[in-house]
């Protein structure tokens, strides 16, 4: 009969408009603001530093080695080391900052970190409204403890954490191995 | 429920004979020289404020019913369930600038909006709302309709060529094309109505339209011929307003937005109210030829204004719905319906009204059966085979060039 696919589509669009109402997976609207959609664990954007312990600066894992410095492709990371009061390089960052604005996550500064100290972020609310001021991120900024990076990366941060307690454990039986055969040189 | 529903509309139909006879208690009291001015001041201003207020809510029931239709929620920001979406949408439009084209032709450019917005206006004054709610009786009023309704195609060819776009250009094309084609359909569905009234003064034929069958209604609709009519009728007016599947004329996907391409702020406010306002014009028309106008559906109902403007929204509605379900047609496939398809059929309705009409003496037991089977095989077969004909596929050859080759 002609006439019947018009039929057919008021049939379909009255169905939508009623179900609408009492059916709720027909409707796929988030209202944003209010409502997030939780992200896939693996999704990420922007590099941030894991502290351990309560102090983000103190507890940063970071050793300012700079590699991934010099291995970020758009050089968004500047880092400074920390020096004493005779100019001997510390091991932790006087200035890390990161240059959102030019970072194209690509991770490979986390890939190339020997110490696990940079990992990327979720969040993603970050528009500002000056460049220069809001979007390049400072320590205080980019320091995030493990607690948080197990809450965005569950599975990535346990299997972190076990390598780095294997690694400290290796560590520890090499030392008392080490002071077991030869008592230390000096305290 | 029901009672209380009983009670509402007698409630409303007492208020609304009170509200008449202080509206009148008041004009009499004026001087007999400002009476008139009075009373068109009266209906000038309630009429344009129904019609605006109308045209509010329909532009929200609208976002939000093709929303739900889309699975999707609507405006729901502004106010409880976005209730005030429509404000703050005027607020926006008033606000914002008004761009002319540095090549357009102003005056022209600027008088468009009005073309259309005034006639309009002009067509909703012969609309019988209620049996004392008649602002403008005339005897022709059906004609006077048509003729203030026909100034939209000079309105929208005046946008369309002043704007000096090539969007515009096509869109006013489209405009003329379209609504010169539907105006026939039009006029011919709704002059079986006349035919069977007897008479062009809307009032009258909704009088007409005033019998019961038992307790329901002989409204036109209720006749093989009159709904036929209404069917071919809203087809028309679908066309007739650029309402969608017929919107070419404006066709956002494809010319942008046609005729109203170079307009903005106000002026595009103008155009958007005027459409809506054609819409409820025709929507007018369609209630008071076929659905009885103020009558009440029920015999024991009081009539009011309120069934007509409860027709009028019903039928907006239906124009949502099909908004939100149909896709546009192409511009050969419009001309092919308008000429091919309804043209015929609305020609073919008249007689089937002449039939309907002279076997009235038929009183036979069945007799109305038989009429019934009679006038709508007379209307329905010619249809599907007028629809069958015209789907039937083509035979696609190679196109061959006579010179070009």
């Amino acid at each position: 009969m002609f006439g019947k696919g018009i039929i057919k589509g008021f049939i379909e669009t009255a169905r939508n408009f009623a179900g609408s109402y009492h059916d709720p997976a027909r409707m796929v609207t988030l209202q944003y603001p209010e409502e997030k959609r939780a992200l896939p664990e693996n999704s990420r954007n922007f590099p941030f530093l894991v502290f351990d312990g309560n102090d983000p600066i103190k507890g940063l894992r970071c050793v300012s080695c700079k590699i991934c410095e010099k291995e970020c492709p758009p050089q968004c990371i500047y880092i400074v080391n920390e020096r004493d009061e005779r100019g001997k390089p510390l091991k932790h960052p006087k200035i890390f900052d990161i240059d959102i604005s030019v970072c194209m996550s690509c991770q490979i500064c986390v890939e190339v970190c020997p110490f696990d100290s940079i990992k990327m972020d979720q969040a993603y609310e970050l528009s500002a409204t000056e460049r220069f001021k809001k979007l390049i991120l400072h320590k205080q900024d980019l320091a995030k403890s493990n607690d948080y990076y197990h809450r965005i990366h569950p599975t990535e941060a346990d299997a972190v954490d076990a390598i780095l307690e294997a690694e400290r454990k290796q560590h520890e039986a090499k030392k008392s191995a080490a002071s077991s055969e030869t008592p230390p040189a000096k305290q | 429920m029901i009672n209380t529903g009983l009670a509402a509309i007698f409630l409303w139909a007492g208020l609304e004979q009170g509200l008449g006879k202080l509206l009148d208690h008041g004009l009499s009291l004026l001087p007999p020289a400002w009476r008139t001015w009075a009373t068109i001041v009266v209906l000038v201003g309630v009429m344009l404020g129904v019609f605006a207020s109308l045209f509010a809510l329909s532009t929200l029931l609208e976002r939000k019913g093709l929303g739900r239709m889309q699975n999707r929620l609507g405006p729901n920001r502004v106010g409880p369930y976005g209730l005030l979406q429509p404000v703050a949408d005027g607020i926006k439009m008033l606000t914002k600038e008004d761009i002319v084209p540095r090549g357009a032709d102003g005056v022209v450019h600027f008088l468009a909006p009005l073309v259309l917005f005034a006639p309009l206006t002009l067509s909703f004054a012969v609309l019988p709302y209620g049996r004392h709610w008649v602002p403008l009786n005339l005897d022709a009023g059906l004609l006077f309709f048509f003729a203030a309704g026909s100034a939209s195609e000079l309105a929208a060819f005046m946008a369309g060529w002043s704007s000096r776009n090539k969007y515009s250009m096509l869109g006013g094309m489209r405009a003329i094309a379209q609504m010169i084609s539907f105006e026939m359909p039009l006029v011919v569905a709704s002059l079986s109505v006349v035919m069977i009234s007897g008479t062009m003064s809307l009032a009258a034929i909704v009088e007409r339209q005033e019998a019961w069958l038992w307790i329901f209604p002989k409204w036109n609709v209720f006749t093989p011929w009159g709904l036929a009519g209404f069917g071919l009728f809203i087809v028309a007016a679908m066309a007739e307003t650029n309402r969608s599947p017929f919107d070419l004329p404006e066709g956002e996907s494809e010319i942008i937005g046609g005729f109203m391409t170079e307009y903005s702020g106000f002026k595009y406010a103008v155009f958007f109210m005027g459409e809506y306002f054609g819409m409820f014009a025709v929507s007018g028309l369609a209630v008071t030829l076929f659905l009885g106008g103020w009558n009440a559906p029920l015999s024991f109902l009081p009539a009011s204004f309120l069934w007509f403007f409860a027709k009028l929204m019903a039928l907006v509605l239906v124009f949502i719905w099909v908004r939100g379900t149909l896709p546009r047609v192409r511009v050969d496939q419009l001309m092919n319906l308008a000429w091919k398809y309804l043209f015929p059929m609305t020609l073919l309705n008249l007689f089937v009204a002449a039939l309907w009409h002279y076997t009235a003496v038929w009183r036979a037991p069945g007799g109305l059966a038989l009429r019934w089977v009679l006038c709508f095989a007379a209307i329905a077969v010619p249809c599907a085979v007028l629809a069958r004909a015209m789907m039937r596929s083509h035979k696609w050859a190679p196109r061959v060039y006579r010179f070009g080759d």
